[in-house]
């Protein structure tokens, strides 16, 4: 498994469908280790269905899906966590039978080298002051630090989050985009899917453009500024 | 003080006995149901079947093997349980996808096959099964005479039930369980092999029934139908506690068996038909159930 792999995570002509409806037409789009790479796009692009393909949590998915030079398109998504991959979903997936520190310690360990929970409640100090609350009792805020905290845990090094800012308060914001940048630091790789590309701006290297199920253009970070007329374009905002 | 609103104590004590056994397999039988009906979506109507399973597994490792009572409450579970796997991995798990009626249709239908292969094997007639020797006899509590037997019954049900919610609520393995019920995709893609989880789930909650079964067969008879008669107020029983609802389904089976009880002293003719009219009430009230959230 250890042979020598260009990226982390190398996705080609990837192909998805929902039932009869086909949503990826194609995409294409690697992930260097250590990277923080970002899939922009209008809503219904496909990034969010991407992300999910990526974990295999879309039944059909066809094309090619590499991690660490294995290929994964075929496996389920529990095999596809085993190789060190954990999502943070669109919609959070706080779990409301579970209080805060049931909802943090459920995902297993799936490889050494996680954050400990010290570490977590130190990115994370509102997290400490609830966890025997309901988990879907928190705020939004606190529920999106639950959702990226509980997989910080597991040695995944490799983390997909769906829109992490969605909806927050702009000091929120602030705070998971410097929990993002210490990640970063610290050897994590991040797939970031966002709208918000001012955001994006201030803590991912590269940006794919994602239109109608296929990645249409890259964007690297330093280039971002000379591509604003482009990207407004896209965004259509 | 022998009388209690006009009713010999004796008479109310031996009726709230009656009750508390009637409970304690309708907690058990429903408890398994929850905890099948979270997980799978599943309503199991294969459940009184399975219940009846282990009662003639009971019966037949004691006339073929010979091995006693605590053999079989040790083996039985297990053995049919194992029945409830093969069964999900082969036909349930095809239906996950699809509406909760095909479900139920098919567990229907698979209760209704096995009832009849074992009418055809063992007739309709009750089957005598003898209990322990070491819980013959019974003891005089003051106000009433205690058999051993049923004592035994309604302190293991309690111990199984709330040993039952205790792992589901308290521990590790539970908060899997949980989960996997709210959100089974989020669960798997954390790692955990939650299609194993299922199987696994299955066959716990037709172990419970099939120890029902074992534990009932000395006091009723081992019959084929001794499941399906005792089904059908067990699903008055989920229906009333709340479909899926853990906790719910112990106390509405406990409770309703004590309601029943005390409405044979009190109004015998409506014995039959109290836990109905009760599910009539309730789901006019409070359509999810007395523990139930909407789904
Ligand atoms: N479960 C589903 N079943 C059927 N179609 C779906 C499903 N989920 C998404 N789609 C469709 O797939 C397309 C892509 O959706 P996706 O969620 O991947 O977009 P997105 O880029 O994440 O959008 P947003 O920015 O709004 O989150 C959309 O047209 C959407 O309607
Ligand atoms: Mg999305």
């Amino acid at each position: 498994m250890a042979e020598a792999f260009k990226s982390l995570l190398e996705v080609k002509d990837l192909n998805a469908w929902y039932g009869e409806s086909h949503i990826l037409h194609g995409v294409d789009f690697e992930v260097n280790d250590g990277e923080v790479v970002t899939l922009l796009g209008r809503n219904g692009a496909g990034k969010t269905t991407t992300l999910k393909s990526v974990m295999g949590m879309v039944e059909r998915r066809e094309g090619s899906i590499r991690f660490k030079g294995s290929e994964t398109t075929k496996l389920t998504s529990n095999r596809i966590a085993g190789f060190g991959l954990a999502i943070c979903p669109e919609e959070r997936g706080i779990f409301s039978s579970l209080n805060v520190e049931e909802n943090l310690l459920l995902p297993p360990e799936v490889a050494p080298g996680g954050l400990s929970l010290e570490r977590i409640y130190e990115l994370f100090p509102n997290l400490k002051e609830r966890l025997k609350s309901q988990g879907t009792k928190l705020s939004g805020g606190e529920q999106q630090m639950l959702a990226i905290g509980r997989i910080l845990r597991t040695g995944a090094k490799m983390l997909l989050l769906d829109e992490p800012t969605e909806g927050l308060a702009p000091v929120i914001v602030q705070q998971i985009g410097r929990t993002l940048t210490k990640l970063k630091a610290e050897g994590f790789t991040i797939l970031l899917v966002e709208q918000n590309f001012r955001f994006a701006a201030t803590v991912a290297d590269r940006h794919y453009v994602m239109e109608n199920g296929r990645v249409v253009d890259m964007i690297p970070n330093t280039q971002l500024e000379a591509s604003m007329g482009k990207l407004h374009e896209y965004l259509g905002v | 003080m022998t009388e209690i609103f006009g009713v010999p104590t004796q008479a109310l004590f031996g009726q709230l006995l009656i009750g508390l056994i009637n409970g304690s397999f309708y907690a058990l039988l429903s408890l398994g149901l929850a905890v099948i009906f979270g997980l799978l979506n599943i309503i199991n109507f294969t459940h009184g079947a399975q219940y009846m399973m282990g009662a003639f597994v009971a019966y037949l490792l004691g006339s073929k093997l010979g091995l006693g009572y605590w053999w079989s409450l040790l083996l039985v579970p297990p053995i049919v349980g194992a029945t409830g796997m093969l069964i999900e991995r082969l036909m349930l798990s095809k239906l996950y996808k699809l509406d909760h009626l095909y479900g139920l249709l098919l567990t229907f239908g698979l209760a209704l096959i096995i009832q009849g292969l074992f009418r055809n094997e063992f007739g309709t007639s009750g089957l005598p099964f003898s209990m322990p020797a070491e819980l013959s006899g019974g003891r005089n509590l003051g106000f009433m005479f205690l058999p051993n037997y049923r004592g035994w019954v309604i302190v293991a049900s309690l111990v199984i039930c709330l040993g039952t919610w205790f792992v589901i609520e308290k521990t590790k393995l539970g908060s899997y369980l949980r989960a996997a019920t709210e959100n089974p995709a989020l669960v798997q893609a954390f790692g955990i092999n939650v299609p194993r989880m299922i199987t696994l789930t299955y066959g716990f909650g037709v172990a419970l029934a099939a120890l029902a079964g074992v534990m009932a067969a000395p006091i009723y008879q081992v019959s084929p139908q001794m499941g399906a008669d005792l089904i059908i107020v067990v699903f008055a029983v989920v229906v009333i506690g709340g479909m899926g609802s853990i906790l719910g389904s112990i106390l509405t089976g406990f409770g309703l068996g004590i309601v029943e009880g005390l409405t044979k002293v009190f109004y015998p003719e409506a014995s039959n038909t109290v836990i109905f009219v009760i599910m009539a009430i309730v789901l006019a009230a409070k359509p999810a159930g007395l523990f139930g959230t909407q789904k």
